[in-house]
């Protein structure tokens, strides 16, 4: 990809991160580490892959993102915001009573959520729903969806990893934000995951591993000419990632976050994003 | 308008092939409709739709949960799923999914669920379903709606299809008495009154709308003049014509195939006590597991027959009189 292309995106995700974590510290609290792992994949997302209008956000012929892992509705917000979506202002009423930012994602709710989400394990499904209707509208879009490597665990993702697989629809695209922690720990002491790879692999499906923090390596994965087969992606990622005080935390899922906290993690993003560009 | 069936007979036609007629014609005026499986589509008799519309039918396998979810998918952009299960696992094993995926979202999907209460009958107690419309109508905004038989069903799937909202509809696979005249005419959320009398108002559902009309004919024996009202739609309930028989009769039966807790019964006993206090006795399941049987032995072990309702009726009434 462009060096000048992935600078944008590097500054993005930094942006995104920042949105995100001003807003949780106005509320005084969220899902942090889940959110953080996500920025760098949403940046590139919502920065040149998929296919929307901020203007327009329900376009018939858009590209449409579920959010499966839906209580880091926050890091897509504060993407949505920072595209234009909606007023940036709107961040700080995150979970305020009669906000239009829930902690999870609410398509009645928010401009520019596609699917509600909330309860783990549904969003593969609807999105496979989303997907089979526009193939049959004959669009060309492609529906996203970010599914937890925690919430893999719900076995209804396997029911529609094997409905994607049997009816070889490539115009989904499965994200794994592999982060390797869940609420309670690491998914490897709680119910380990064994190769998502291969797991992937022997539902047939074009599988492929990148950096999640990477912007450049998520964009080639993503934008590449693929078989026309089913798509999986694992973005190997750090629950918590780019944000000081969640890094070095042994339990960063759900944090109190106050605003001295969220200071010192701006200074940090902005040194670290510097330091990526030069 | 309703009209009721010169002879009230065991119907030729089973109410899958019903279903599968309506779904077809429905489909062949609205090209949204698609119809969704979970590998049941011999059992809830749906073959034909899917040889006439192999491009809107999509037989997903065993996976209720996904079925929903999915279908849920399709309907936010637009299409109008049907997707039919026994009505067991649909709701049971895709709670969370028709919770979340459908209902939180307000979408429009049109669950049937099939082998309603005691019609499972040699599937027995794991494949009854009497706790359905229960959990349904815990999640806002579904419409519940139990048609007496095949004449509503046809009359109701069209409807149904038209009307934007997340519905579940509860129906037997086989075939059940014929209760209504082929030109009749039904409405969503109103009660169909059948027969009008004074002393006691039998309220009833599906295949307890037959054992209703037998069971004022022999109140009639005693001299005892029963309304008997087809309540149809569970929710939203008919309030209005709950209230007015209960003010003109003093007594109420409700008949349900289902558990007395969060049916038929509940929704209307929830309204007389917040208008009109009456007395309402409950035929119906009486918080129980389902065992295997015919539907004969079912309806007797369980207390669903017409001679149960007489003497629910009684008991009414002598409760309104003390």
């Amino acid at each position: 990809m462009k060096e000048e292309l992935n600078r944008q995106l590097i500054i993005d995700a930094a942006e995104i991160r920042k949105l995100t974590i001003d807003a949780m510290a106005a509320a005084g609290y969220g899902h942090i580490g889940g959110s953080m792992s996500i920025c760098d994949l949403l940046a590139v997302l919502y920065g040149g892959v998929m296919r929307d209008d901020p203007h327009n956000p329900y376009v018939e012929c858009r590209d449409w993102l579920v959010l499966s892992k839906g209580h880091c509705g926050p890091a897509l917000y504060a993407t949505l915001a920072y595209k234009g979506f909606f007023d940036i202002e709107l961040m700080s009423t995150l979970n305020q009573g009669g906000t239009t930012l829930p902690s999870h994602c609410d398509r009645l709710k928010t401009v520019g959520i596609d699917i509600s989400t909330g309860s783990l394990g549904q969003g593969l499904s609807v999105a496979c729903g989303v997907a089979y209707a526009n193939q049959i509208k004959g669009l060309k879009s492609t529906v996203y969806c970010i599914v937890g490597d925690g919430e893999l665990q719900e076995g209804q993702n396997w029911e529609a990893v094997q409905f994607i697989a049997h009816r070889c629809m490539h115009n989904i695209v499965l994200l794994v934000d592999n982060n390797k922690r869940q609420l309670d720990g690491y998914t490897e002491d709680i119910c380990k995951p064994f190769s998502l790879l291969d797991k992937f692999s022997a539902f047939g499906f074009c599988t492929q591993e990148v950096d999640g923090h990477n912007t450049a390596e998520i964009f080639d994965a993503l934008t590449v000419n693929r078989q026309e087969k089913p798509y999986a992606l694992i973005l190997n990622t750090e629950k918590g990632h780019g944000c000081n005080f969640a890094e070095t935390s042994g339990f960063n899922h759900y944090m109190v976050i106050n605003e001295e906290m969220a200071e010192s993690a701006r200074a940090e993003i902005d040194r670290k994003v510097k330091e990526a560009l030069w | 308008m309703v009209k009721l069936a010169s002879r009230i007979s065991l119907d030729t036609k089973e109410m899958r092939a019903y279903y599968c007629d309506a779904l077809i014609r429905s489909a062949e005026q609205d090209d949204r409709i698609i119809a969704v499986e979970v590998d049941v589509r011999n059992s809830m008799g749906t073959k034909r739709f899917f040889e006439q519309f192999p491009d809107r039918s999509v037989n997903c396998g065993i996976m209720e949960a996904h079925a929903v979810g999915f279908s849920a998918g399709l309907s936010a952009v637009g299409f109008v799923p049907f997707v039919h299960a026994f009505g067991t696992f649909i709701t049971r094993r895709a709670y969370d999914q028709l919770f979340l995926s459908a209902g939180y979202q307000k979408l429009n999907i049109k669950v049937v669920g099939g082998d309603a209460g005691v019609t499972a009958t040699t599937n027995g107690g794991t494949h009854m379903p009497f706790e359905d419309i229960a959990l349904v109508n815990a999640i806002p905004n579904y419409t519940i709606v139990e048609p007496a038989d095949g004449t509503m069903f046809s009359t109701l799937v069209p409807y149904v299809a038209r009307t934007y909202g997340n519905f579940y509809i509860r129906t037997c696979r086989k075939k059940v008495m014929k209760i209504y005249d082929e030109n009749s005419l039904f409405e969503i959320g109103k009660g169909n009154v059948l027969r009008l009398g004074n002393d006691v108002a039998l309220i009833a559902s599906g295949i307890m709308v037959y054992e209703a009309l037998v069971a004022a004919e022999k109140l009639r024996q005693e001299n005892i003049e029963a309304t008997v009202i087809d309540m149809h739609t569970i929710k939203p309930i008919d309030a209005p014509l709950i209230v007015k028989t209960a003010k003109r009769c003093r007594a109420i039966v409700t008949c349900e195939n289902h558990n007395i807790i969060g049916g038929l019964g509940a929704a209307v006993d929830n309204i007389v006590t917040a208008n009109c206090l009456v007395p309402v006795e409950k035929v119906g399941v009486h918080d129980r597991f389902g065992e295997v049987g015919t539907q004969e032995y079912l309806m007797k072990t369980l207390k669903l027959t017409a001679d149960d309702i007489v003497i629910s009726a009684k008991t009414a009434i002598r409760r309104k009189t003390r």
